[in-house]
């Protein structure tokens, strides 16, 4: 390959993006002053998408869909918004906001969320679908148990990637860029000659993996052809490197319609092409802000056909274009450019928006520039999200790595995840509780748990019994996830995706929990206060009377937090000895997206006095009203969770009113900093921030017209706040907003 | 003591643990924490749990913040603050005060003098009669005696003066205030804190009867012509 202008290394000679950017990164430590505003094309373009995206909602939440095709790489003939305007071309399908099938998660699924918008996939596909190939969800129903089917019923495993696309695998997209697909094919051709016998089950799936990812890679050069774009070569500027990277981008989101699509951390890469060009007076600052603007708003653009109930778990429409930005390399230098600031420049350029979900790797060592404008994004926007990357970085091993879905670190192009979503850790201790048996319907879930009778719970006695019931609940979580995986890399597999990582890279699951703050406090509760439980005649505890005080997660005080600590490394400990299917690395997340309503409306009565079907507080979050002690004591209790225990990260959303940040820009900018700073030096993972007044949320929920913009943190994503439903807007009300005057 | 806020950011430099006591002698008619006005009640807390509780938020107060103590009024306990501000400084935390001044015997002057990095002075009218209207009590003298006596240690102190409109939000008052404290060195800003009615619950449930109901809230632009005024006389004028 020819390379003119830029740095050699290890990376001229094989497939290493790290080291062409370690090799050619100019790290930024000035201001944000040399930002510029919108060109005219970018301001055309986007008004184009905002009407597009208000007949969108208007429209009940879809603009248009498609029902003859299937969505491939190269499926659709090119779109676009405007093209005159369009430095950055490409979209999903021929017409902005057109959500299209893809039916290999599950056709039925496809079907329904169809006849939601009144119309119905064609017939000859529908035969197909119905008569001849089978769905990676039709294949996990093959294989599921009934003792499986039962928990996932009863709520104790919710949210299973078994009939929607997992998602949560990064594509180091930047490899189109760099290297051109014609380089990767070469490179895939010789890894699947190596790929030999003896043919074992994982050697043949590997070479059919191979040889998948191969067709998926010649696909994208079709992809590119329609749009006039040559991808077969690498991209010899910056308008290239940028065009190129999403166009492999694309590809993904073409093919794949995961829960979480992530796009790595692509800013620090683009960067390297933009300075070489603005160096050599081929760009202006104003051309290199067009080029990000109109990537990002390709990103905004982004668009999956979901059914209705897909809201529950994951409300609002997401689709988790997840950025990190920043961070430091282990050298010692600050992965900051200014390619950095662009993308944030974009939330004042395009507006607030959720997606794509901008992640900031947030270390001591950042320039304080850097963080001062990351904390003013924040108070304006409050689209941004925050994570620990010394704690990430020195943990896991790799400076170049992107943050799955919302926040979990994933080394790109060398590893993935297998996506697990989560088990409800509440619902387990009910068990412990209630002799095994499920707190709504009576039903065995799981033997060997003794019935407690007397007439005050037993700390020792709940705690055993608890023990017994994660061990059980872990083992069927396990099994469930492994029947998941399987099928999903058989008749979904990430084809497009996985042809830019390495050939058999490694691989976490990530399993989940919900309810964490709820175990905390029912346990503190039953060991320093008295609690009661009130049991109906078949013996099942519909209530419990608390008599006394007890200390309550979210105030610094280790007599509780020590239980939320120990929940956490307790269950992690017990998936860890189950083995997974492609021998994946057992991680585990604190996070509940905004699922942590319906999981409070699956969920009976709990000792801590919250009542049967309230929502759980988000994520790792002290349940509302219960932190009386401020904010840093709240987040000081969040930070005691050990990332060693809950590698896949630890959810924190931490709202506040813009005057308890402080009295002025300046103070507040300031501030929130000096949290940042002094939250991830006590080794927490990840902070969401949302800077608001409650009744700038209330207005917005009596006039959504008005506000079709505002933004809103929730579990490690974003989302439009008029796009929750009633329940969930009141839900994210009702969560305390640190306002301390 | 009262209760405590770990992220204190309108009370002092930076981002603060605010400590507030329980008790005060005086009863101003605006008090925002009034139930923490009776000298009765509050909790009694040892003074090394809090010096703990500040240790573990010292990752927080980054290069400017601290512990603050309020109330309540703190200097009622100046013997015990002595105490605590000791190991604070031991531990490297910054130190403030924020009091009405009324108290100024031989602990309170060790504490200022000895351990208080910063106090922060309401002052609370600049007539006896507004002064007794407001606080209930006499010998608004005592606060500018603490000013004073503050002043000649050369240690650090903020003004802070709440601005209700017709009451203390008045040209001739600022201008007084403005040519009492001009030649003072030791006053690094002047804080003005406009008045608001977000205590009034408190008063309600406490069966108190709120007598400025019928005061307004200041207008923006009342607030910038008080700012306006003391700007000539103060190194830096904040409104909080």
């Amino acid at each position: 390959m020819e390379i003119k202008q830029f740095n050699y290394g290890i990376w001229t000679e094989e497939v290493n993006v790290r080291n062409f950017v370690i090799s050619n990164i100019t790290p930024y430590h000035g201001t944000h002053k040399f930002l510029v505003g919108p060109s005219e094309k970018t301001k055309k373009l986007w008004e184009v998408c905002k009407k597009a995206t208000k007949e969108e909602r208007k429209n009940n939440g879809v603009r248009c869909v498609d029902t003859e095709t299937i969505s491939t790489v190269s499926a659709f003939n090119a779109g676009y918004i405007d093209k005159e305007n369009e430095v950055i071309v490409g979209l999903q399908t021929d017409e902005l906001l057109k959500r299209t099938m893809k039916p290999f998660g599950g056709f039925k699924v496809v079907q329904k969320a169809l006849a939601e918008q009144g119309v119905k996939p064609n017939a000859e596909l529908t035969e197909l679908f119905s008569k001849y190939v089978k769905t990676h969800n039709d294949g996990v129903f093959d294989a599921y148990t009934s003792e499986i089917k039962k928990f996932r019923s009863l709520g104790f495993l919710t949210g299973l990637p078994d009939n929607y696309a997992r998602g949560r695998i990064i594509g180091d997209y930047r490899r189109v860029a760099l290297y051109g697909i014609k380089f990767l094919i070469e490179v895939k051709q010789a890894d699947l000659e190596k790929i030999t016998g003896p043919m074992t089950e994982s050697v043949i799936r590997l070479r059919e993996e191979v040889s998948e990812q191969i067709r998926s890679l010649n696909e994208m050069i079709e992809l590119g052809a329609k749009y006039g774009l040559d991808l077969s070569r690498p991209a010899e500027n910056a308008q290239e490197a940028v065009q190129w990277t999403y166009m492999a981008y694309l590809a993904a989101v073409k093919e794949q319609d995961g829960a979480a699509m992530s796009l790595g951390n692509v800013s620090t890469f683009l960067d390297i092409y933009i300075e070489n060009d603005l160096n050599d007076g081929i760009i202006t600052e104003e051309e290199a802000q067009e080029y990000v603007d109109q990537f990002v708003m390709k990103l905004r653009m982004v668009r999956h056909l979901r059914m209705g109930a897909y809201d529950e778990i994951f409300a609002g429409d997401p689709t988790w274009v997840t950025e990190a930005i920043g961070g430091m390399f282990d050298d010692g230098r600050t992965k900051v450019t200014k390619t950095s600031f662009r993308f944030l420049n974009t939330l004042y350029n395009l507006g607030p928006s959720p997606e794509p979900n901008m992640t900031i790797l947030w270390s001591e060592n950042l320039p304080q520039s850097f963080k001062d404008y990351c904390a003013k994004v924040s108070i304006d926007t409050s689209s941004i999200q925050f994570e620990n990357d010394t704690l990430m970085r020195t943990n896991r091993g790799s400076d170049d790595y992107g943050i799955a879905c919302c926040v979990s670190y994933q080394e790109l192009g060398k590893s993935i995840q297998f996506f697990g979503a989560r088990t409800n850790l509440a619902k387990t201790l009910l068990l412990a509780i209630n002799g095994g048996r499920c707190e709504n319907t009576g039903k065995l879930m799981v033997s060997g748990i003794d019935t407690l009778d007397g007439e005050y719970l037993n700390y020792d006695k709940v705690i055993a019994n608890y023990k017994i019931a994660m061990k059980e609940v872990a083992r069927v979580y396990n099994d469930s996830m492994n029947i998941i995986h399987y099928m999903h890399d058989k008749y979904y597999y990430e084809k497009a995706q996985m042809a830019l990582i390495d050939t058999n890279p490694s691989i976490d699951i990530a399993y989940g929990i919900a309810g964490l703050s709820i175990v905390a406090d029912s346990l503190s509760a039953i060991k320093y206060a008295k609690v009661k439980p009130i049991r109906n005649e078949e013996g099942l505890t519909v209530d419990f009377k608390i008599e006394g005080e007890f200390p309550k997660y979210g105030n610094d005080d280790d007599r509780v937090d020590t239980l939320a600590v120990d929940a956490v490394a307790d269950f992690n400990s017990e998936l860890k000895k189950l083995s997974v299917y492609k021998n994946a690395k057992p991680t585990m997340s604190v996070l509940t997206i905004t699922s942590n309503v319906a999981y409070g409306k699956k969920t009976g009565a709990t000792p801590d006095g919250r009542a049967s079907g309230i929502p759980f507080a988000p994520g790792a979050n002290p349940m509302h009203g219960r932190d009386s002690e401020g904010a840093i004591a709240s987040l000081n209790s969040v930070a005691k969770i050990q990332y060693k225990d809950s590698q896949d990260g630890i959810s924190n959303t931490f709202s506040i009113v813009p005057k308890s940040l402080g009295s002025n820009e300046e103070d507040r900018i300031d501030n929130l900093a000096t949290i940042l700073d002094g939250y991830f030096s006590r080794n927490a993972q990840h902070v969401n921030v949302n800077v608001l007044n409650k009744e700038t949320l209330m207005d917005a929920m009596e006039h959504p017209e008005e506000y079709p913009q505002l933004t809103i943190r929730v579990s490690g994503y974003a989302v439009n706040f008029v796009r929750l439903t009633r329940e969930q807007q009141l839900e994210v009300i009702t969560r305390s907003f640190h306002e301390s005057m | 003591m009262h209760s405590i806020e770990s992220f204190g950011t309108h009370d002092g430099p930076g981002i603060r643990m605010v400590v507030f006591l329980q008790g005060c002698k005086l009863k101003c008619l605006y008090c925002h924490n009034p139930d923490s006005i009776e000298t009765s009640g509050g909790i009694e807390y040892p003074i090394e749990d809090l010096v703990q509780k500040a240790i573990k938020l010292k990752s927080y107060f980054g290069k400017k913040g601290g512990v603050t103590v309020s109330g309540g009024e703190p200097l009622l306990q100046s013997k015990e603050l002595i105490t605590f501000f000791k190991r604070l400084k031991e531990e490297g935390i910054h130190t403030n005060i924020d009091t009405n001044g009324r108290i100024l015997n031989h602990f309170s002057k060790d504490l200022l003098d000895d351990y208080a990095d910063l106090i922060m002075l309401d002052i609370k009218h600049m007539t006896e009669d507004g002064y007794q209207f407001i606080t209930g009590k006499p010998n608004k003298e005592i606060s500018f005696s603490l000013a004073k006596y503050r002043e000649d240690s050369g240690k650090k102190m903020w003004l802070r003066y709440v601005l209700i409109p017709g009451i203390t939000n008045k040209p001739e008052l600022l201008h007084a205030l403005g040519e009492h404290f001009k030649n003072y060195k030791t006053i690094e800003k002047i804080e003005l804190q406009p008045y608001h009615k977000l205590g009034v619950h408190k008063w309600d449930a406490l069966g108190w009867d709120y007598k400025l109901k019928d005061t307004r809230e200041n207008t923006k632009e009342e607030l910038e012509a008080a700012s306006v005024i003391l700007d000539k006389y103060f190194r830096e004028v904040k409104i909080n």
